[in-house]
């Protein structure tokens, strides 16, 4: 229970820094852009959206760092993220509700069959050290340096040579309402294919490697010894003693790798037109959408810290060790 | 990288207290590490990409911006990586673009490298509050998405050139480091040597500098090679989706041309590979070097050792880290005679 207090206790303390950098980095913009797009827009907007991008972005300068902090806190308690410059009137948050569940859903299925593919293919490569399956190891190596984005140009091009058979950009066909109908969703998926094989091809590598690598360290314990000696059948040994604890590394690590996940994801949806958070930021970027921009950045950082928190509980599930103390 | 951090506490060497003797040792391990053959593999293709970076505009060529008559052309004597839409040679670009991708990769990685020393160490030498709030700084650090960061602030600053994006780089990305080397530098300053040192009265700089930062040489290297790697990964991207200053040339930039100008659908496939296979060859030498690391400093993790042997009796044998390798007793029995 201590060890998750003392997390949910980071973790909150994270999240606070996080929208503390989320507000002071539009602080930081020389030269005012916000309040020309607030003055370009005036006569479009209500009073009442200028007065939340004021207090998001510091637009009155009379007030002092620390009041433009508490109104902005208080702002984002009520979940107000100000309007989008680029998909105007939709404020920021309508814009996050029907980007991230496309993100959501390809990040967290690809990141689940990458870690599993690349956890089992450690577990057999680690044991099974000097024979042919470390000439595993190099493949894995070329294809984790490879940048996402562009393994997912070579997938569009392929599909093109071949005659697209998968389709390779949107989230959808064109002529379909998003809906929870059986066609929709059938279809959402076929888009969804060749963005996800990216993904989990260029990051089932890193798995694999830091997987090998902790069996071989925990296959030369003791308690492997034991057990072996115990005579439990090696099926048990490889799954119960040695891959349970070499497992422990890669489930910490999960967090910390998903953050990377993220940037590279973040990239495929660029390459693949595929309608997520990441493709909305690199257009608020092209469009100086300010507050856009920002909305993603915290919600991002938010999902993020969330996953983490999940991968806490599953260590603590793994881990006897962390729940014995308190 | 894990494996690294828990390979070190075996592997550190013993203390070299009387400070003689010392200079073979490390010779020899020095010469161990380069005979791997992962090791040489790597920084035989870091050299060459070092040397095009240095050459550069001089062997390339072209003038990589100029334009001419062969437009979008396939690879060929004229131009050996093709053209693009407007006759620049690729081959040039991508020539000229390796100065950038190594200038960032590594100051990126110099900076990274001396903020997480700083920071790895000082956590973790020092105890109480302040060595807990910087330890809660990394870990910030290391939870916040990067690639999103370094947009939003490339974007904020102006004129974002080479150094600015370096910079930028170096300040996120320290702290993974930092934390490795802080959960090191615990394990290391209550070792015998250590306190050895600290009970001739040596000052805490001395202790740091010269008893505890030599044992920390291998994570060190390693977390450099890691935020290199990192680093130019991200240039790339940041110059693949625009949001870095168009000013000079890197293997980025040529795909967010490529891609700009639809080179895919008009089947200019020689127009994103070449680039893409550099970043791809430059991020798998740059592993390799780190493996040679992680197998100098963790003997286990090789993988090029023989492990099966024939018996005397025919048998073959499987060696296994950890078990002793037990060879049933043939169903005759004569074994026991030899």
């Amino acid at each position: 229970m201590r060890f998750f207090l003392r997390r949910f206790a980071f973790y909150v303390f994270t999240a606070w820094a996080a929208i503390t950098i989320n507000f002071f980095i539009p602080r930081l913009i020389p030269g005012d852009p916000v309040s020309a797009l607030v003055a370009g827009m005036r006569g479009q907007i209500t009073s009442d959206q200028i007065q939340s991008l004021t207090v998001l972005f510091g637009l009155d300068k009379h007030e002092s760092v620390w009041m433009q902090y508490v109104d902005y806190l208080e702002q984002l308690s009520h979940g107000d993220l100000g309007i989008s410059f680029g998909n105007f009137p939709l404020p920021v948050t309508s814009v996050l509700a029907s980007a991230l569940p496309w993100t959501l859903l390809l990040i967290g299925v690809t990141t689940i069959i990458s870690f599993a593919i690349g956890t089992l293919l450690g577990i057999v490569v680690g044991w099974r050290r000097g024979s042919w399956l470390d000439g595993l190891l190099p493949v894995t190596t070329f294809l984790s340096s490879i940048p996402y984005f562009w393994l997912g140009l070579i997938a569009v091009s392929v599909v093109t040579y071949a005659g697209y058979f998968l389709p390779i950009s949107g989230g959808y066909d064109p002529g379909l309402v998003p809906s929870w109908n059986l066609e929709f969703i059938g279809n959402a998926i076929e888009h969804g294919l060749l963005p996800a094989i990216t993904i989990v091809v260029a990051s089932v590598g890193g798995w694999l490697l830091s997987m090998r690598n902790m069996m071989v360290t925990v296959t030369a314990e003791d308690y492997v010894t034991v057990a072996h000696a115990k005579g439990l059948s090696e099926r048990r040994v490889v799954m119960g003693y040695a891959a349970r604890n070499a497992l422990l590394p890669s489930v910490s690590g999960f967090g910390m790798a998903l953050g990377l996940v993220v940037g590279g994801t973040f990239l495929v949806e660029y390459v693949f037109s595929y309608p997520g958070i990441g493709l909305q930021m690199l257009q608020a970027i092209a469009r100086h959408d300010y507050p856009l921009i920002q909305g993603i950045f915290l919600v991002v950082t938010l999902a993020v810290l969330a996953a983490n928190f999940l991968a806490d509980i599953a260590y603590l599930a793994l881990d006897p060790r962390t729940r014995k103390e308190g | 990288m894990t494996a690294a951090a828990t390979g070190l506490t075996t592997a550190t060497p013993p203390p070299d207290l009387t400070g003689t003797g010392g200079a073979p040792r490390r010779g020899r391990g020095l010469r161990r590490f380069l005979v791997n053959g992962k090791v040489t593999t790597g920084l035989v293709i870091l050299l060459i990409f070092a040397v095009v970076a240095v050459l550069g505009d001089t062997i390339a060529p072209y003038d990589p911006s100029k334009r001419s008559s062969d437009i979008l052309q396939g690879p060929g004597w004229k131009h050996w990586f093709g053209t693009t839409h407007i006759g620049q040679d690729i081959f040039s670009q991508v020539i000229v673009g390796t100065r950038s991708v190594m200038f960032v990769g590594l100051a990126a990685g110099a900076v990274a490298t001396v903020v997480g020393v700083v920071i790895g160490v000082t956590s973790g030498y020092l105890s109480g509050a302040a060595a807990e709030s910087l330890s809660a700084i990394s870990n910030v650090f290391i939870v916040i998405p990067a690639l999103p960061l370094i947009i939003i602030i490339t974007n904020v600053v102006p004129n974002s050139g080479d150094w600015t994006i370096a910079l930028v780089i170096g300040c996120t990305s320290w702290a993974w480091g930092a934390r490795l080397l802080r959960a090191q530098t615990l394990s290391l300053r209550r070792r015998d040597f250590v306190e050895a040192a600290r009970a001739t009265g040596e000052s805490t700089w001395r202790l740091i500098g010269f008893e505890i930062l030599p044992n920390l040489t291998a994570i060190i290297a390693s977390s450099f090679i890691g935020t290199v790697m990192f680093a130019v990964a991200t240039e790339i991207a940041l110059a693949f989706v625009g949001v870095s200053g168009i000013s000079e040339w890197n293997w980025g930039e040529i795909l967010f041309w490529a891609q700009g100008q639809q080179a895919l659908p008009q089947g200019a496939w020689w127009w994103f590979v070449p680039a893409g296979l550099c970043i791809a060859l430059f991020g798998t030498a740059l592993s390799l070097v780190n493996f040679g690391i992680d197998e100098f400093v963790n003997p286990r993790l090789r993988s090029n050792a023989r492990r099966s042997f024939r018996a005397a009796d025919g048998r073959r044998v499987r060696m296994r880290v950890g078990f002793t390798p037990v060879v049933q007793a043939p169903p005759r029995g004569e074994d026991n005679e030899r």
